[in-house]
């Protein structure tokens, strides 16, 4: 699904050079639910930007379901993105002066869709986040739990075969939390792959496998302590999913 | 997608209602002022007589005496009138006609209505089809009625209207400065501004002359002129001014050619002309003439008032420095949104989509300014027509600057919107998420 080989990404100020990833090597497979985590600094929210193309690499390859993407212009980055990848924030991102419907229908547009198939995937998706009754509701009017839900559901609308969620739990509290966990462990199940940052340990037990960076570089934690250089197998390790 | 960037610049002008009224009233006002003056200038700068000002052509010869000639300078800006006639009399163009302005005291006989002077025209029976001058009934004289001074005169419809009421006026008499004028025909409504046949008096702009008369009639009945003279030599007593051969300039004289041909075969014409005249005496400078078509003529003369250029100017700079406002009241308000811009690219828009929504937003900012500024530039022209200047009655909004109000207002918020939407467009996507 995602295949990263040798990526560096350096962000040059006028003071500084920072390297953010430094050769970073994993491959995420079909169907596995990966945590990312790692100190504060090492490169997470980096590693998830590139993956979610949304930043641009400063050397190395990086394959998105069998496309490499340093080739490709922004339009079709964008259209890529819009496609194949759902982003999960911490801070929701709900568009404020949208209601639920406008938001989720924000990349169905971008994707050219006739309005009644925009209209079922909404429908469709805000039913499976559990806010199919909450559609003319504006995010403001929703507790951190149910807007999480409702970006989410954003993020499934069109049908993504990749959910990238950078620490999605982070502003809930636990009972929440375990709410978004187990809507993202659903949709995992269902097939979407899921990369998620965290720092919460509970959450990354929970994932199939953990990647751990730090530094800029990333480690396989079931693997030991070893660098990942070469892609993992690691579909194998299976964590119970409450 | 046109319709979805619309109702996204919708909802960010509710978002921001200050900013966006800010900007709407700038355009408005820059727009408004501009396509007031624009008017203006359009209205007295306008072709007087479109499809043929190309083939009209006014003409002139130096007459004047050697003393204080310059080679090369332009001639006295009329004609003596027996160059006029001269020439008038050759028949070298398709058309040719002389004339005069003049004043004349019209007497109705009518108890209600006492006499009143109203503006006339002395002039040669091309006059009318040479100037595609329209007849609401009758016909114009005839080169017969010019040699024959015969007394006739054509007068417009609203002089036939109020002298007659509303029948028929052709046929009936006219009386002109006490002499019994037969009405041949009766002018439709006509109106070329500027009057370019003759831009010496201060009349150029407004009312047609209501009367016109052969000259040769004029010059019978010693009928009153008016507009510019220029004398040289011996200083005639005030009479011989107008006489045949008075050193005098005070004729305009125009003929029609219909092809570059006969253009250059009149400009021979008026050489041999002159040197015909050198030998007899009558030209002291060498061959000196000048042929201009009207549009030509109008620029040569400077008819566009001054002061309308400057005002349009300083109107267009004013518009200018509302676009600057606009561009960085854009840029705030763009960069202020950067954040959403951020969600929405990373929910798969593209760089391009991203400037394609903002330009539509900038786009109707315009529009509105547009309205607003249509209403600006009403009131504006409702002040110009206040103003005691000739043209100030014409100004008035027509079709075509109401589309073009519409079409400016729209153009400069596109351009003002350019560089904010190309910067609204190039945000860093990972950082303005970050800090969401
Ligand atoms: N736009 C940027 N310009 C310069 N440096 C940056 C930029 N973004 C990130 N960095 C630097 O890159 C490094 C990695 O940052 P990143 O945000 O990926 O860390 P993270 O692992 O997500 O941390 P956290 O757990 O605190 O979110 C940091 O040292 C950070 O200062
Ligand atoms: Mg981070």
């Amino acid at each position: 699904m995602l295949r990263m080989k040798d990526v560096s990404k350096v962000y040059r100020t006028e003071v500084i050079e920072t390297h953010a990833l430094r050769e970073l090597s994993l491959e995420v497979r079909e169907g596995e639910f990966v945590a990312v985590t790692g100190p504060s600094g090492s490169g997470k929210t980096t590693f998830l930007n590139i993956a979610g193309l949304l930043e641009e690499l400063t050397s190395g390859t990086y394959t998105l379901d069998g496309v490499d993407v340093s080739s490709l212009d922004d339009r079709a980055r964008s259209r890529l993105r819009n496609e194949k990848i759902g982003f999960v924030f911490q801070s929701f991102n709900l568009i404020p002066d949208l209601d639920l419907f406008a938001n989720v229908d924000v990349p169905l547009r971008y994707r050219g869709l006739s309005r009644t198939d925009r209209h079922r995937r909404i429908a469709s998706a805000l039913e499976r986040v559990g806010l199919g009754s909450r559609m003319k509701h504006f995010p403001a009017e929703l507790s951190g739990g149910q807007q999480q839900r409702a970006a989410i559901a954003r993020a499934i609308a069109g049908g993504p075969k990749l959910l990238l969620a950078d620490e999605p739990t982070g502003n809930l509290d636990s009972a929440m939390a375990r709410e978004v966990m187990q809507l993202l462990e659903e949709l995992n199940a269902q097939g979407t792959v899921v990369v998620i940052v965290t720092h919460d340990p509970e959450i990354a037990a929970r994932a199939q496998r953990n990647i751990h960076v730090v530094a800029g570089i990333a480690a396989d934690l079931e693997r030991g302590p070893a660098l990942v250089r070469a892609p993992a197998g690691a579909a194998d390790h299976h964590q119970p999913t409450a | 997608m046109f319709v979805y960037y619309l109702e996204l610049a919708a909802r960010s002008f509710r978002r921001d209602r200050a900013l966006t009224a800010l900007m709407i009233v700038a355009i408005a006002f820059g727009v408004g002022a501009s396509m007031t003056m624009l008017t203006v200038l359009h209205v007295v700068s306008a072709d007087p007589i479109p499809g043929h000002s190309r083939d009209l052509y006014y003409i002139l010869v130096d007459s004047q005496r050697l003393d204080s000639y310059v080679p090369g300078e332009e001639p006295d800006f009329q004609s003596t009138r027996f160059d006029a006639e001269a020439i008038v009399r050759a028949r070298r163009a398709d058309r040719q006609a002389m004339m005069s302005g003049g004043n004349v005291a019209i007497e109705s006989g009518r108890p209600d209505l006492p006499p009143f002077f109203v503006s006339a025209r002395y002039t040669s029976a091309d006059f009318f089809p040479m100037f595609r001058a329209p007849f609401a009934a009758g016909a114009p004289w005839t080169a017969a009625e010019d040699d024959g001074s015969a007394r006739v005169a054509v007068i417009t419809r609203a002089l036939a209207g109020k002298l007659f009421g509303p029948g028929d006026a052709v046929g009936r008499a006219i009386r002109v400065d006490g002499h019994d004028l037969r009405i041949l025909g009766v002018l439709d409504a006509w109106q070329p501004n500027p009057h370019f046949w003759d831009v010496s008096s201060g009349r150029t702009y407004g009312e047609t002359e209501q009367v016109f008369v052969p000259f040769s009639t004029s010059r019978e009945l010693k009928l009153r002129p008016e507009g510019n003279m220029n004398c040289w030599g011996n200083e005639p007593g005030p009479n011989d001014n107008l006489a045949l051969d008075a050193p005098c300039t005070w004729i305009q004289l125009w003929v029609e050619l219909d092809s570059p041909d006969k253009v250059a075969a009149f400009h021979d014409f008026l050489i041999s002309y002159s040197e015909e005249q050198r030998r007899a005496g009558r030209f002291q400078r060498p061959p000196n003439v000048r042929m201009r078509d009207v549009l030509e003529w109008l620029d040569f003369r400077q008819v566009v008032p001054r002061d309308v250029r400057l005002q349009t100017w300083v109107a267009l700079g004013f518009l200018l420095v509302c676009l600057i406002n606009t561009v960085g009241l854009l840029l705030t308000k763009f960069l202020r949104g950067s954040p959403l811009l951020g969600v929405r690219r990373a929910l798969g828009a593209s760089k391009r989509s991203i400037f394609a929504q903002l330009l539509v937003e900038s786009g109707a900012i315009g529009f509105a300014g547009g309205i607003l500024g249509l209403g600006v530039a009403w009131l504006g022209l409702f002040a110009v027509r206040h103003q005691p200047t000739p043209y100030a009655q014409l100004a008035h909004l027509d079709l075509p600057m109401l589309g073009a109000t519409f079409g400016l207002a729209i153009a400069a918020s596109l351009l003002a919107g350019l560089l904010p939407a190309w910067r609204g467009s190039q945000i860093s996507v990972a950082s303005q998420l970050k800090s969401h």
